[in-house]
């Protein structure tokens, strides 16, 4: 319980040092929002500047972070100078977006991953692993880039997949059913390409992982009591293979939300990454900030939850933190 | 009385990363009756895990049975079906491997790695194998059983964990035990314990042992014969008493002779020399020619050179694989 | 004779329990006084648990004991400072139960028998090389095996290796802690027998802990008996392992008897 609260404190006070780092690096990149509008003939200097007052940027910089502070902890997290609307509600709807992607296409690398990392790994050196090694050497090769736009051709070519959005024209008419569908249909594309991303890091993880506790006496012992080959390989191989592939779960949920960036530009995904990167090349000082936090915590609580599920999973390490 | 084990001409041999083969059991023959406990004894390559290995075929990637049979209650394991090795493995012959500190899943409660194993052979509902998962703690931990039950590895004692190995084999009530090193860790009286046990083993369900070992002491008054390993072939085998009192082989005298206890069967020889057999282990990946001790024999002769000794009887039950015997 | 090693009601407490700066503790050493004449062996037996390789650390200046004093050739080496103790490790060695744990696997052999030179900062490469060579002809490892891989000999090599290295630096007393207990018998005899050959040529004095009463028996001058950190008999081996006075040391030595017709442990299945 202690090593819970002591790990969540520390958690709190890394995004506390991470939300006051990217306010001071923003804040302090040149140039904002507004020098684009000063070169506007158009709009007179004193609107620029009564706009500059009414967004509080001639207030100092401790003040500014101050009060953005005092916001967040109240659930908003600043306003918006390109939709002129508050952060909060943006970020949400694009967050969830992205995570309707990311969180499907995690699951499904992950329930893919295991049992081909472990059966490629009972048979190390063989014909089925040299395959899957040489296939995951070359997935991981090709960027993430290609396999985007790869799939994107497919798609015009052949028609089969819409070519980019999250749906299509009319969705609002159609029946809850079609609604589903119509999303599933958009989502088919970006998921396989986000899948084909990072299933060949985790199969090659779970197949190290494995394959040298296949090699462990304990194993060897339990063969020899004539335990079930099934049992063997996910009852004991697995669970004693587990600790690096919970570290590497917890990396799988802290990058949520920053993993998916370069899909989603491609394939028109109205996800957070596009946003960020929108809200950077427009000085949005306020969406910055905040899609940096959001990312953050996600980081943050995939690393704690990766902690503790070590904490559940592994007898040894709690042993090892009760004798500290 | 029809033996419960007969080893016929085994032929074991590793294969190194360099493409060589490296024998490590070579003609091995041997019989086991029921109930019966035969010590294995030999020393670092001798291949005695080698042989403890290959009776459940649970040699690593790179070792293969060349040929041989393994005739366990009548049927050649090295025949049977895949299924019926599995049933066999833990259901029928028992195994207890070395380093009790490593033999147990780290993060499984030992004693669901219990229940694993008796579930593995027996389809019982649930209540029965925790039952049993009980009774079979309580039979090997006089106190404590619960708790050390639900313990992890890493939270017991060497001779603890040895006692959850020996639990494990004995779980399915097998007729044959195998014994690979079972007391090596542990402290002189968790071992006498843990010898005591087996013999207790012996008696209550006519339980048959391989005890392997390269501790001749300990083989005494458990073993009923001894049987020496050298460079992987059986040097010497025969009833313990005379094995140990009247050693026949060049090697099992020599070895016997090692041992400081020997020495002081002459008055006072404290801080003296102890015996020592000239010279190293052979290497087994050249090519042998005649009789692999013959090196370091004290008594060796020409035609040791020239050819392997094939065993030759002394007495009842008693052969020794040495050229001083022949005829 | 003033005693080479005398240790003085020494207590070494660990800090056990679920929280830091709790009150529970280990007691791995309960006021240990032992003494060892010069050129003697003296044994230590006990069971694991007893704290014998504790007692070996701190002599070894390798943890600091709670409280006493251990005497090493006059001087209190657990009272001196850290840079100071540094001076007396030279001295006293260890030797440890497993060398395939305590020696470097990839390593060779030549590097392994010089490594504790290079604390002598006056010697070249070369005079180390030549010294590390001898130690290895001390220990009966044949030259050619000079450049071997630590991982590519025998158990029985590797242990003579350590023994080489543990020689190095010409020291007083050497510590052997279970050394031969993980060894095949024959080579445990080689093993003993060329320890009693370096005692008489250089002059060692062996604090040999083990749980092996018979090569205790013939290896040691003296026999000291552990139990829960305390030495519970102690005195010339002949008495000790004849007349035994005190309930650990007969319960250990009955223990090492073979198995005779003893009722056994009760077993209902």
């Amino acid at each position: 319980m202690r090593y819970l609260l002591r790990r969540s404190l520390h958690a709190v006070f890394l995004l506390l040092g991470v939300s006051l780092l990217t306010f001071l690096f923003s804040a302090l990149a040149p140039g904002n929002y507004f020098d684009e509008m000063r070169l506007n003939p158009q709009i007179s200097p004193e609107t620029v500047a009564a706009l500059r007052a009414q967004y509080q940027l001639d207030r100092p910089l401790p003040v500014r972070y101050a009060h953005w502070l005092n916001a967040v902890a109240h659930g908003q997290m600043g306003f918006s100078f390109a939709y002129n609307s508050p952060v909060a509600p943006l970020l949400w709807a694009r967050a969830r977006n992205t995570l309707l992607l990311t969180v499907t296409a995690t699951l499904l690398a992950w329930l893919l991953a295991l049992p081909l990392g472990v059966w490629s790994a009972a048979r190390f050196g063989r014909a089925p692993d040299r395959v899957i090694s040489w296939t995951t050497a070359t997935l991981l090769v090709i960027p993430d880039l290609v396999l985007a736009l790869g799939l994107l051709i497919i798609a015009v070519r052949t028609g089969w997949f819409p070519t980019g959005g999250l749906t299509s024209v009319g969705f609002e008419e159609m029946s809850p059913l079609h609604k589903l569908r119509d999303l599933a249909w958009h989502m088919t594309l970006p998921v396989i390409a986000l899948v084909l991303a990072t299933l060949p890091t985790l199969v090659r993880h779970v197949r190290a992982s494995v394959a040298e506790v296949l090699e462990a006496p304990f194993l060897r012992a339990a063969l020899g009591h004539g335990l079930p080959h099934t049992k063997l390989l996910y009852g004991y191989a697995l669970r004693a293979a587990a600790n690096p592939l919970i570290s590497l779960f917890g990396f799988s949920v802290g990058t949520l939300l920053s993993g998916s960036l370069l899909v989603e530009v491609i394939m028109s995904w109205p996800g957070l990454g596009p946003f960020l990167l929108e809200a950077i090349l427009a000085r949005d000082l306020y969406v910055v900030i905040g899609g940096v936090l959001l990312s953050m915590i996600f980081l943050v609580a995939g690393n704690l939850f990766a902690d503790v599920l070590l904490y559940w999973a592994d007898p040894r390490i709690r042993t090892a933190v009760s004798a500290k | 009385m029809t033996p419960i084990l007969e080893v016929k001409n085994l032929h074991v041999a590793y294969s190194a990363r360099a493409g060589e083969i490296c024998p490590a059991l070579v003609g091995v023959n041997f019989v086991l009756g029921p109930g019966e406990i035969l010590g294995v004894l030999g020393e670092s390559g001798s291949g005695k895990s080698t042989l403890a290995a290959s009776l459940l075929q649970l040699l690593p990637l790179n070792g293969k049975i060349q040929q041989g049979e393994i005739l366990f209650e009548g049927k050649d394991l090295l025949r049977v079906s895949p299924q019926e090795l599995r049933r066999t493995r833990g259901g029928r012959i028992g195994l207890i491997f070395q380093e009790p500190s490593s033999s147990l899943h780290p993060t499984i409660q030992v004693g669901r790695q219990l229940t694993d194993v008796l579930s593995a052979h027996e389809s019982l509902d649930r209540r029965t194998l925790r039952e049993k998962t009980s009774q079979l703690f309580a039979a090997v931990f006089p106190t404590g059983a619960e708790r050390i039950s639900r313990s992890y590895p890493h939270e017991l004692s060497g001779g603890q964990r040895q006692r959850v190995l020996i639990a494990q084999a004995i779980a399915c009530r097998p007729s044959l035990v195998i014994a690979d090193e079972p007391t090596a860790s542990l402290d002189p009286t968790t071992q006498r314990e843990i010898l005591l046990l087996f013999r207790t083993l012996r008696q209550k369900f006519s339980l048959a042992m391989i005890f392997i070992t390269h501790n001749p002491s300990l083989l005494t008054d458990l073993a009923d014969r001894i049987l020496v390993l050298y460079a992987g072939r059986v040097a010497e085998t025969g009833p313990t008493a005379k094995v140990l009192s009247s050693p026949k082989h060049p090697y099992t005298e020599a070895l016997l002779q090692c041992l400081p206890s020997h020495l002081r069967e002459d008055q006072n020889m404290r801080k003296a020399r102890l015996h020592v057999i000239a010279g190293d282990p052979p290497n087994l990946s050249l090519p042998a020619k005649g009789c692999l001790f013959e090196p370091r024999c004290t008594q060796r002769m020409e035609v040791c050179k020239g050819s392997e000794p094939p065993p030759f009887t002394v007495s009842e039950l008693h052969e020794v694989s040495c050229f001083k015997f022949a005829g | 004779m003033q005693p080479l090693l005398r240790v003085d009601k020494l207590v070494k407490h660990y800090a056990a329990g679920r929280s830091a700066g709790s009150r529970d503790k280990l007691v791995a050493l309960d006021g240990v006084s032992l003494s060892i004449a010069p050129q003697s062996t003296l044994a230590l037996i006990g069971e694991s648990g007893s704290g014998k390789s504790t007692l070996a650390l701190c002599i070894a200046c390798l943890e600091h004991p709670t409280s006493g004093s251990i005497w090493f050739e006059g001087i209190d080496v657990a009272a001196l400072h850290e840079n100071q103790q540094r001076k007396f490790r030279p001295r006293i060695q260890l030797v440890f139960q497993d060398p395939a744990r305590s020696l470097n696997p990839r390593w060779t052999a030549l590097e392994i028998a010089s490594e504790p030179l290079i604390v002598r900062q006056d010697t070249s490469k070369q005079e180390r090389e030549n010294k590390a060579l001898e130690l290895l002809d001390c220990v009966a490892i044949p030259r050619r095996l000079a450049s071997q891989r630590a991982h590519e000999l025998s158990g029985g090599q590797k242990q003579r290796l350590a023994i080489a290295r543990a020689l190095a630096l010409e020291p007083k007393l050497i510590i052997l802690d279970e050394a031969l207990s993980a060894l095949d018998c024959s080579v445990q005899a080689q093993i003993s027998n060329l320890l009693l050959e370096l005692q008489s040529s250089f002059g060692l004095t062996y604090l040999f802990i083990t749980h092996d009463f018979a090569m205790a028996a013939h290896l040691a001058d003296q026999i000291a008996v552990m139990d829960r950190g305390r030495i519970v008999e102690s005195g010339p081996a002949e008495n000790v392992l004849r007349s035994p006075s005190h309930q650990v040391t007969r319960s250990l030595l009955a223990a090492t008897l073979p198995i005779t017709e003893t009722p056994g442990v009760g077993l209902e299945l």
